[in-house]
């Protein structure tokens, strides 16, 4: 090793670290939310902390159950919109940090992500989305555009977002609704968090 | 001789009592209407009372019949609910509710009997379809069928003569003159009939007609061509018919020239039966409950063991009963027992029924237990939705029919039939917020547009209700409250006849 193949290899760290950075602030510019260090949860970081990561805006369930609260969390840095989308939404479906609460039944798994040359994005998740569900317009709602926000808030390239369970198209999760097409993003459910 | 004695007045009291217990048959059978038909009902009159045998009801309802001798009753079950008759008081427990009843249940050989009031007012509540005894008809109505009641009368003799029939609650009727009668064909699928026994003047007679929703009016030989004009008030239909006497001979002419069909032909040649104008089409005629999930479908669960399939059905049922009794609009419910039902199937129902408002039952569930409060539904549309409505709005496609002739028709996307009529959804269900604001206690967002499934097929003004929230303790017990579901069900009467004012006032327009 010379002292050149060393700084060969100083130089690629530093641009990766750099471009990272770089993605990692593009990113927050287009989700217009400040970094929120709160709402991180304390143990909640992936493992690999040498990853590069980017700060993406997930949608939880509010303390007081009504509606969706946008929260900035660490999710690992991938390249290109798909493997980007399966890190988030494999954020997206872990359990709520504290103080939130999770609107997405527990167990769900991502089985696939894949978009369209429309801008159709499609989350393929398993069955538990729809066996596990409590049921109700509203919590079915939350649930919905928990996922649809948090795909199209964070890849702007993505236009719309159409949930599937277990590989196939699906009516609803459970009962109310309509999943057989693409959702746009809906912010009517999203509330701003509370100042503490 | 003593002991001889006492059999002998045994025998004869036994033989006297012995007719008094078979009873005696009632003048006019009882008929029994369903969708599979007609059938007679056995009934017999005992001590003034009008009775009907349990092992027929057995047989006519599908309910079992076990006899308790230690309480001295009998148990009649039902899918699971049952009725307790008393053979000592005139009552009967309903699910735990207590019905009086004219008398109680009678043993006569080994057959038992109950009041015929025992149908509507004891099975009735717990069966899945409706029993409406029309006791003036002998009629035992089963299910949603429209039997509406028709009164007809000879006012004056005349000549000419009139004529009025009555019809209740209102129904669009078509009036067809033909040679020597009139028939009255109402949109119905049975008539209760009232009619007199016997006519007057140039009316020959006012019968039932050949088919379960017609009526005939025979005219005297010497009537000229009868009029009949339809019209609405008060939620009935009435049908004035004028009957004039026949036209002088030489006057046969102008007769023939006239609109109106001409009196009979000696010849017996056939007159073409003009149709006269049906009354306008109310504008909340039909309407659509739709309780939500059911069979494998529960829907919420509570924590108390709550679920809101049952809730959702109780609710249509009582919303039905509101509806029908009080604006005789003809109430179709999506499921009336406990039956799974697809959201498509719910749709096609409503769609296949013409229906002019479509009401989905639900109740909620949150992620906290602390939510509360009803909240409703219109169906958002999306960028695909937009243009389904557009499209709807303005395309018609022209398509050639019989004649040679070109008739143009709406062409209405099947799965987003609502699109046409998200503006009068969202009216019903700012109606229905008004109507429930007082009430029952609302969710912060009472009311949303939200892309939901079963509404998005209906094409007819739609909202769909979440009634509580299920997950909320204190909800729960509310929810399943007397009190709160006759509240909601005012409510919900109210909102219907709230809509059905803005229905007239856009018609009008």
């Amino acid at each position: 090793m010379t002292r050149l193949t060393y700084l060969k290899i100083g130089a690629g760290v530093l641009l990766i670290g750099l471009l990272a950075w770089g993605v990692s602030r593009g990113l927050e510019r287009l989700a217009g939310l400040p970094p929120d260090s709160t709402a991180t949860p304390e143990g909640a970081t992936v493992p690999g902390a040498n990853v590069p990561r980017i700060t993406a805006t997930l949608y939880y369930g509010a303390a007081d159950g009504q509606s969706l609260i946008p929260a900035r969390r660490e999710v690992p840095l991938a390249e290109g919109v798909v493997p980007q989308g399966r890190a988030i939404l494999a954020m997206q479906l872990q359990p709520a940090p504290e103080p939130y609460v999770s609107v997405i039944p527990e167990g769900t798994a991502l089985r696939a992500f894949y978009v369209t040359d429309r801008g159709d994005a499609f989350v393929d998740l398993s069955p538990e989305a729809s066996s596990a569900h409590p049921g109700g317009s509203s919590t079915e709602l939350l649930t919905v555009y928990a996922i649809v926000n948090a795909v199209t808030a964070n890849l702007p390239t993505i236009q719309r977002v159409q949930i599937l369970i277990d590989g196939r198209e699906a009516d609803t999760l459970a009962g109310h609704v309509d999943l057989r097409r693409p959702l746009q993003q809906d912010l009517s459910l999203v509330a701003e968090p509370k100042v503490q | 001789m003593r002991g001889t004695a006492a059999i002998a007045l045994t025998i004869v009291l036994f033989l006297l009592a012995l007719p008094q217990a078979q009873g005696t048959s009632p003048a006019t059978p009882l008929t029994l209407l369903s969708r599979e038909g007609r059938r007679p009902v056995p009934t017999i009159v005992l001590s003034g009372q009008e009775l009907v045998a349990l092992d027929d009801v057995a047989a006519l309802f599908q309910v079992s019949v076990r006899e308790d001798t230690l309480a001295g009753g009998l148990t009649i079950t039902y899918r699971g609910r049952t009725i307790v008759v008393s053979s000592d008081q005139p009552m009967a427990s309903v699910s735990g509710r207590v019905v009086a009843l004219p008398s109680p249940a009678v043993r006569s050989g080994n057959r038992w009997f109950v009041p015929l009031d025992f149908l509507p007012r004891a099975l009735g509540p717990i069966y899945d379809s409706r029993i409406d005894l029309r006791r003036p008809s002998r009629l035992l109505i089963l299910g949603d069928l429209r039997v509406p009641r028709v009164t007809a009368r000879v006012d004056a003799p005349g000549p000419p003569t009139r004529a009025t029939i009555d019809v209740t609650p209102a129904a669009p009727v078509t009036v067809t003159t033909e040679p020597g009668r009139i028939v009255v064909r109402i949109e119905a699928d049975a008539l209760d009939l009232s009619i007199p026994s016997a006519a007057g003047g140039l009316i020959d007679g006012i019968r039932p007609g050949d088919q379960p929703s017609t009526l005939t009016v025979v005219l005297a030989e010497r009537s000229g061509p009868g009029r009949a004009t339809p019209s609405e008030a008060g939620g009935s239909t009435r049908i004035t018919i004028d009957v004039p006497a026949a036209m002088p001979a030489n006057d046969s002419a102008s007769a023939a020239a006239a609109p109106v069909p001409a009196a009979p032909l000696p010849g017996g040649s056939p007159v073409p039966p003009p149709v006269f104008a049906a009354t306008p089409r109310a504008a909340l005629q039909t309407m659509v409950i739709d309780p939500g999930h059911g069979g494998d479908d529960t829907g919420v669960r509570g924590a108390r063991g709550a679920q809101e399939k049952a809730i959702t059905l109780e609710l249509a049922r009582r919303l039905r009963t509101l509806v029908e009794m009080r604006l005789g609009i003809r109430v179709i419910l999506t499921r009336d027992n406990d039956r799974t039902v697809s959201l498509d199937e719910r749709a096609a129902i409503a769609n296949n029924s013409k229906a002019d408002l479509f009401l989905s039952l639900h109740l909620n569930a949150a992620p906290v237990g602390t939510v509360a409060g009803a909240e409703v539904f219109y169906l958002r549309l999306d960028r695909e939705g937009e243009d389904a409505r557009r499209a709807a709005e303005s395309e018609e496609v022209p398509l050639p029919v019989l004649g040679g002739t070109i008739r143009s028709i709406d062409v209405i996307q099947w799965d987003l039939a609502q699109a046409r009529h998200v503006d009068a959804s969202a009216v019903f269900a700012g109606v229905l917020e008004d109507n429930l604001r007082g009430h029952v206690r609302l969710s912060p967002r009472p009311r949303l547009s939200a892309p939901l499934r079963v509404l998005t097929g209906v094409n007819m003004p739609a909202a769909l209700i979440e009634m509580a929230y299920l997950t909320n303790a204190d909800q729960e017990k509310l929810a399943q409250s007397e009190a709160y579901q006759t509240s909601l069900a005012q409510a919900f009467y109210s909102a219907v006849v709230g809509f059905r004012s803005y229905l007239e006032s856009q018609r009008d327009q």
